[in-house]
């Protein structure tokens, strides 16, 4: 059954979110009067419009992609602002650069496109008393230089909260620190690879142009210096990791493809400076800033994809409030979360964040635990009930007394879980590195042979001959073959909004015999929606949608955000019961509406028939009996029917683990012909049956996105989390779905097979050629320079059947079960 | 054919000079924003630069601005 609208509403200008009708919030943009949904909305986008912004509407990508205004519409927010005037909390993230300047580094939150950022730097910078402020789109990290006599810091962050962000201060922790210096590094050794590699290559040009046209020695010899001194940052400072890495698998005697690839550049270096001292010989120089130069910009690319979801220092911060309201002698006072100790008494209002673990002392409301279970519905929790750190009050407000803060606290329980889940991690081997092992023992072993053999021979050409030989085997193609291919699909897969973030990804799914998916957020969309009305009586003039959404209007539980849409009048003297539903007047006539018992009490008569028991009813009634029936779903999200059945035609065995222990998870299951189905299960549980199935041979992919999915998606083989996850989830996944469309999981399987094919293609072609020009090098029928041309020529061929990858594979719609 | 033993020591000046400037900018965090600049040059945020006789038509002031 679909659902009924009344009206495809107007969207709001500013957020993109359709106005209900019967109201009229307006704001004048460029002389024209736009539509808004609501009093948040229309004070940013007077705001932005008074700052003569206006340009903002004109440069962001696409209407409602970006922030929406109720954000800064919550009054409450601008009290928990005055707390960054305090020194103490200053302390922390604020420097002064002298006596009328100080500097900050703040997070922004809302960020969605590069028009954010120009409406942040320049409503900020309009600001009395700010230098400067900048934004970085990748980090949304902003750095703000304020004069604090003039402004002080809670106005700017006011500021940023009255065009519709929201700024908090930005705590560094070491990792964070230590990804910003090795990006910065990785960024200068590509830099000097680069403009070293153009130089040489310039110089090579005029040795080769010199060698056909007869060029004087002497300028031989000074082209061959310049190269080497061109040549030498690229090899010490450039290819240094390769060095390391090398150095260190070879003490741990592992063979990865890091020690030929320094063989290879280590060994040309010092044969070409050998060759240019002694003025005899080749040199090759050109080949070893190339090659280096290439291997790094794979490694760059892989490294950058890794970093961007890499922002796990505050994930963890982001789900816990900044301050909290404690109660002391009777008295409110707003303090930091970092404050609060054992036994300390705690306001929570409605919609605001348990700071910590609790025993609640007063009152009774309906908690939103979603962050923590993945669950949408909240739980009636009333005096004595324990509630968690991190999730969200929703009905009415709760004196809490404090029992956990900090590490103690179950948030902190399943981050630590993360750990553990790591360590237990199954390791991929690489294709690539166990080639790698027999390769360099195979060239290691060759050339020693023929260097002995040919010094029996003739022992002046010896060292030549070893050295074509060393080069003829140069694994160029080899070390080329998997990163090539590695990126290209990379780039192909985050272009189809697959952004994968750890290197074993593509391997892992290539080899996946199992997808396990978790049900709420992942398969579903993870929101009530309405499924159905069912009128209860004839209904006359009343538009059962309009009475409900005008009543719904007043709450904050999930249950009334879904009536959301249909707003268009409102109600007066409404009352919320704690898990059971609301009562107010509309247009002069009392309703209720909520669980079928509430809503009968009205009428004071007999229930109607429920119309059927899978789902969840509310009823809609007023004085004279019951007016009507919603039925309230999470609904199955649109592509996981035929992403399922793809997967499944791909040979892929699927599972669902999930929390939820109500009949809908086995109606999903049912639905979308999901066989194996754990219901009911914890994080533990979860990570529990993931590493039984991996200990059995199973390889497994994991979608989910919730905290609570957390340690499974760290503990599969490979773990995929969806765009609309948690900062955390999707920090421990190696591959997240941005556009959360499952479709593309089928897609991002088939190109991960098609990559091995390439992968095995490159590495055969690779040591095919090898196979045949060694032979020919050992007997000295090649010289260095046709050794050197044969290298870069079987380099260019495994590029480019790389680059096969780089189009877009479609999964066929025609196969559609 | 003299000259290039003055001119290849000029071009590693160069280069130098180059790789010095570089990893100047990398330290000023230059890089480290590889996304917004793209954009940022697309905005027109220059509309009081314009001189009034030079626009295109200042009587319609909806559609002053693509």
């Amino acid at each position: 059954m679909t659902v009924q609208r009344t009206q495809a509403p107007a969207s709001c200008f500013h957020c993109g979110l359709p106005v209900p009708s019967g109201t009229d919030y307006t704001t004048l943009i460029n002389g024209k009067a736009q539509p808004m949904c609501c009093p948040g909305c229309q004070a940013v986008a007077k705001t932005i419009v008074d700052g003569g912004l206006d340009g903002f509407y004109r440069h962001r990508e696409a209407s409602g992609a970006i922030n929406d205004g109720r954000l800064a519409a919550e009054s409450h927010l601008a009290d928990e602002l005055a707390l960054y005037d305090s020194k103490a909390i200053q302390a922390e993230f604020v420097r002064h650069i002298s006596s009328e300047q100080a500097e900050a580094t703040l997070v922004i939150e809302g960020i969605t496109c590069a028009a954010c950022v120009w409406l942040l730097e320049h409503h900020l910078g309009q600001q009395p008393g700010v230098t400067q402020f900048s934004v970085n789109m990748t980090n949304h990290r902003a750095r703000l230089v304020w004069n604090p006599e003039q402004t002080r810091l809670s106005t700017l962050f006011a500021e940023v909260l009255r065009i519709g962000y929201k700024a908090h201060p930005y705590h560094p922790n070491r990792e964070e620190q230590l990804l910003e210096q090795e990006n910065k590094r990785a960024i200068r050794r590509l830099g000097v690879a680069g403009v070293g590699m153009m130089q040489v290559m310039m110089m090579a040009i005029a040795l080769y142009a010199g060698a056909l046209q007869d060029m004087e020695a002497r300028f031989v010899e000074f082209i061959r210096w310049s190269s080497l001194v061109l040549a030498t940052p690229v090899v010490l400072y450039s290819a240094r990791p390769f060095f390391i890495t090398a150095w260190r698998d070879l003490r741990t005697r592992n063979l990865s493809m890091d020690v030929p690839v320094s063989i290879a550049i280590g060994g040309a270096y010092l044969a070409s400076v050998w060759a240019t001292v002694m003025n005899t010989g080749e040199v090759y120089f050109d080949s070893v800033t190339m090659f280096t130069f290439f291997l790094l910009i794979g490694r760059y690319i892989e490294m950058q994809a890794r970093h961007r979801t890499g922002k796990a220092g505050n994930a963890l911060m982001d789900l816990l409030p900044a301050s909290a309201t404690l109660l002391q002698e009777g008295h409110e006072k707003m303090v930091p979360v970092s404050e609060l100790k054992p036994d300390d008494l705690v306001l929570v209002r409605p919609g605001h964040t348990l700071p910590a673990d609790g025993i609640i002392t007063d009152g009774e409301s309906a908690i939103d635990e979603s962050a923590l279970t993945g669950e949408y519905l909240p739980i009636s929790k009333a005096v004595n009930d324990p509630v968690v750190g991190g999730t969200i009050n929703v009905e009415h407000p709760i004196k809490v007394r404090i029992t956990d803060v900090g590490a103690n606290t179950r948030l902190s329980a399943i981050v630590g879980l993360l750990d553990r889940a790591h360590a237990d991690k199954p390791m991929t081997a690489r294709v690539a590195d166990k080639v790698a092992r027999y390769f360099v023992l195979a060239v290691l072993i060759t050339s020693a042979t023929v260097a002995t053999a040919w010094s029996f021979i003739a022992p002046e050409d010896a060292f030549w001959i070893t050295l074509s030989v060393l080069v003829v085997t140069c694994p160029c193609a080899l070390g080329l073959a998997t990163p090539t291919a590695l990126t290209a699909a990379t780039g192909t897969l985050r272009q189809q909004g697959f952004l994968i973030t750890r290197g074993h990804v593509l391997e892992g799914l290539a080899s996946a015999t199992h997808v396990i998916f978790d049900k709420t957020g992942t398969l579903t969309e993870g929101n009530l929606s309405i499924q159905q009305m069912q009128p209860a009586r004839e209904l006359g003039s009343h538009n059962p949608y309009a009475i409900a959404a005008a009543l719904e209007q007043v709450s904050e539980h999930p249950i009334a955000r879904a009536f959301r849409p249909y707003f268009q009048i409102e109600a007066c003297n409404t009352r919320i019961t704690v898990n059971a539903g609301v009562e107010g007047e509309v247009a002069g006539t009392s309703y209720r509406i909520g669980k079928p018992s509430y809503a009968a009490e009205l009428y004071q008569g007999p229930l109607p028939e429920q119309p059927d028991r899978e789902r969840q009813w509310l009823l809609l009634a007023d004085r004279q009996g019951p007016l009507a029936w919603f039925a309230l779903d999470d609904q199955i999200r649109k592509d996981a029917a035929f992403t399922l059945s793809a997967l499944k035609r791909l040979g892929m065995q699927i599972g669902m683990l999930t929390g939820d222990d109500s009949s809908a998870a086995a109606r999903v299951a049912q639905e979308l012909g999901i066989d194996t189905v754990k219901q009911g299960v914890s994080p533990d549980q979860k990570l529990e049956y993931i590493n039984e199935l991996q200990a059995s041979g199973a390889s497994v992919v994991m979608v989910g996105d919730g905290i609570n999915d957390i340690p499974v998606l760290a503990g599969a083989r490979t773990s995929i989390a969806m765009g609309s996850a948690t900062d955390l989830a999707k920090t421990s996944a190696d591959a997240v779905l941005i556009s959360s469309e499952l479709e593309r999981l089928a897609l991002a399987l088939l190109v991960a097979r098609k990559t091995r094919m390439i992968i095995r293609e490159n590495l055969t072609w690779a040591l095919m050629y090898n196979l045949v020009a060694l032979p020919l090098a050992a007997m000295g029928f090649i010289a260095p320079y046709m050794a050197a041309v044969g290298m870069s020529a079987s380099s260019l061929i495994v590029v480019g059947n790389a680059m096969r990858l780089s189009r877009r594979p479609r999964l066929r719609r025609k196969h559609r079960e | 054919m003299e000259i290039i033993y003055l001119l290849i020591p000029i071009a590693i000046i160069l280069v130098s000079v180059g790789i010095w400037a570089f990893f100047w900018s990398v330290k000023q965090g230059q890089f480290d924003d590889l996304e917004s600049p793209a954009h940022r040059i697309l905005f027109e945020d220059d509309g009081d630069m314009i001189p009034d006789d030079a626009r295109p038509d200042h009587s319609d002031k909806t559609d002053n601005t693509p």
